[in-house]
């Protein structure tokens, strides 16, 4: 006895608790071991290698070629060009259809919901190329609209601007749609009500109601979107036929045509910290447990 | 704040869903400044009605006036009723004073009038002072008054109020009840109340409209509900009761072998129930003239801190194998004391308080 009196099982108890601690821990065990060689580690290793120069000594080359080179600059604004418009054409399309389908009874949600969600579970690969196939100069889109007389010549849709955000728009309008939608149906239909009780027209209460109600999800959507569109590759590889060049593909040629290591990793960390730096001002936009999303 | 309001009267109403009358032909009349609950289980359409009275639900057919105007075909918007929705239906995104402000805004009130409107109604609710909070700030109860004031504050002449208090503690309840009561008193709108728990009815309104399968099954006041039920169903719903089936033939009313006399004229034979109520029952040593007499045992004998109920096996030879409940408050002046369990006890009913239903 130390003085303090143990209470009854005092110590037992604790020793109890601890062991649960534990077990939760190594529950987290696994992956944060992955975590821990699959990406800290590399990028760690990415960080080190954007800091070495073509000689193979340290030097910061990489990245004021950045700065100075004009290709360099064109890339990124590019990249957001690009991402932006995909971004906003998304929340276009994605939005009044995620309010249509929160509309719905839960059995035709469904069915809407499956349908967002083909498309999603399918290759990227292929939808990308199906694209391609639909879009090109003498594609099925071409061939019938110059069959109906609706244009003369075939309309250059694919290998620019227009065929890679059409492309990107379709793989992206999922991760809009899901947290958006998600959002929409745990709104409370009666405040809705409420709105029009009180003397709004529907209208009015769409927008003094709903829509504030809905702008966490719709922030998530554009945020997760977004920032997947800035390291996008396969489809603006594929359906910009090398007239759009964006940060992911720069990469790609940095390694694979000139073996350059320490630029391909510079563009890297900076994709990582402009990546960083939205998610922050993000965070500040809309808390973290409204992009979990709750009522 | 003392408001005008309107009669609501509303007529033949029918609602069905499929096959499902969720209302079949209700015609009830509201009377100007009244509280009138409509009280029924669930599933028994009685939101369906107030959904008709608030125009987000539309009949097959029927009609709704609010004082001489047919309103069954206006929107929601345009019907200037104040509503309180179950789970509150305050807006997240806005704090108290928005929230309280918002029917204000909608109707272009200024600023100024608003501030003014907005502040006299959290008065009203005892919400003084707190119109900066955020909603997700407050407690329950609270949530629930700024919903009251919000509806309130532009004045309608008719509170619809949609199981308001069911989400909150029985103590709160309680104190709610009485002041929600005191509110209307003041304001004196119309108020149509939907709830399904019975005491509350009973200690809000003016006049109780039960209802169950999509029909009105009787209106009347707490008093007549209580006292005179129509039917099996309500004598069931409402308070406790224990529902004795008994014979009348040759107009006369019997139990098992034993005669059960009624406070009112028995107009033809058939199955009937005798309604009675726990705290009705008193214990008696002898037959008195003019009373029930019923002999048992005492089966089970259980302490619930105002009143102590008792559960009485009748006599098999007697009455038939029937069982009754009764309940002695706490504190009553007893001649003699409470039989223990199993042993014998008689109790009388007074002629008073004899009633009888119909068989379902």
């Amino acid at each position: 006895m130390s003085g303090v009196a143990e209470h009854l099982n005092e110590a037992s108890l604790r020793k109890l608790a601890g062991r649960e601690r534990f077990t939760f821990f190594g529950l987290t065990l696994p992956y944060l071991l992955m975590v821990g060689a699959l990406i800290i580690i590399p990028i760690g290793w990415l960080f080190y290698l954007s800091f070495i120069g073509r000689d193979g000594t340290m030097s910061l080359e990489n990245y004021t070629r950045m700065i100075e080179s004009k290709a360099y600059i064109r890339i990124f604004i590019t990249t957001f060009k690009i991402s932006f418009l995909t971004t906003l054409i998304c929340a276009l399309i994605g939005y009044p259809l995620a309010y249509f389908m929160s509309q719905l009874s839960n059995r035709w949600a469904n069915i809407c919901m499956i349908g967002v969600l083909i498309p999603f579970w399918t290759s990227l690969l292929v939808r990308t190329y199906a694209w391609l196939v639909l879009l090109q100069k003498k594609g099925l889109v071409n061939n019938m609209a110059i069959d109906l007389g609706l244009i003369a010549e075939p309309v250059k849709f694919v290998h620019n601007t227009s065929g890679t955000l059409i492309g990107m728009v379709h793989i992206m309008l999922p991760f809009l749609i899901l947290p958006l939608y998600a959002n929409m149906r745990a709104i409370d239909k009666d405040c809705l009500k409420a709105a029009s009780s009180l003397g709004a027209t529907p209208t009015r209460a769409f927008w003094t109601v709903f829509f504030p109600m809905s702008i966490p999800g719709l922030l998530a959507g554009l945020l997760i979107v977004f920032v997947l569109c800035l390291g996008f590759y396969v489809t603006p590889a594929v359906l910009g036929g090398g007239r759009v060049i964006m940060a992911a593909m720069k990469i790609s040629s940095n390694i694979e045509l000139y073996f350059s290591w320490g630029a391909a990793s510079a563009l890297g960390v900076v994709l990582l910290v402009v990546t960083m730096i939205i998610l922050f001002v993000a965070s500040k936009l809309i808390s973290v447990d409204q992009l979990g999303q709750r009522s | 704040m003392k408001n005008s309001s309107l009669n609501i009267s509303i007529k033949d109403i029918t609602k069905k869903y499929g096959d499902f009358f969720a209302l079949n032909d209700v015609s009830l009349d509201v009377t100007s400044g009244e509280f009138l609950t409509l009280l029924g289980p669930s599933g028994s359409g009685k939101t369906t009605l107030l959904m008709v009275l608030a125009g987000f639900t539309s009949p097959d057919h029927g009609s709704v006036k609010f004082g001489d105007e047919e309103v069954i075909l206006k929107p929601p918007h345009l019907r200037g009723i104040g509503m309180v929705f179950q789970n509150y239906a305050l807006f997240p995104h806005m704090n108290v004073e928005q929230n309280v402000g918002y029917p204000q805004k909608l109707r272009g009130v200024s600023v100024a009038e608003t501030k003014a409107s907005v502040d006299e109604a959290l008065a009203t609710v005892k919400l003084d002072g707190l119109g900066h909070r955020r909603v997700d700030e407050l407690s329950g109860g609270q949530r629930q008054r700024v919903a009251l004031a919000r509806a309130i504050v532009f004045k309608p002449q008719i509170l619809l109020m949609d199981e308001p208090l069911s989400a909150l503690d029985k103590k709160l309840r309680e104190e709610m009840q009485i002041e929600l009561r005191q509110l209307h008193d003041s304001l004196n709108m119309t108020t149509v109340y939907v709830t399904h728990d019975q005491k509350e009815a009973l200690t809000m309104s003016d006049r109780i409209a039960v209802i169950n399968d999509g029909q009105l099954q009787q209106l009347g006041t707490p008093n007549d509900i209580y006292q005179k039920p129509n039917n099996a169903f309500i004598a069931d719903f409402i308070g406790e009761s224990t529902l004795v089936p008994v014979t009348v033939k040759n107009k006369k009313a019997i139990l098992g072998k034993a005669d059960v006399l009624v406070n009112h004229k028995i107009e033809k034979d058939g199955d009937f129930l005798l309604v009675i109520r726990p705290e009705k029952l008193f214990i008696t040593s002898k037959k008195e003239k003019g009373t029930n007499y019923f002999k048992g045992t005492v089966k089970d004998s259980i302490f619930q801190g105002e009143s102590q109920l008792l559960v009485i096996d009748l006599d098999q030879a007697t009455y038939g194998g029937q069982t009754l409940q009764m309940r002695i408050p706490n504190g009553t002046d007893l001649k003699q004391e409470i039989p223990g369990i199993g042993k014998a006890i008689s109790v009388g009913l007074r002629l008073a308080d004899s009633y009888f239903v119909e068989s379902a």
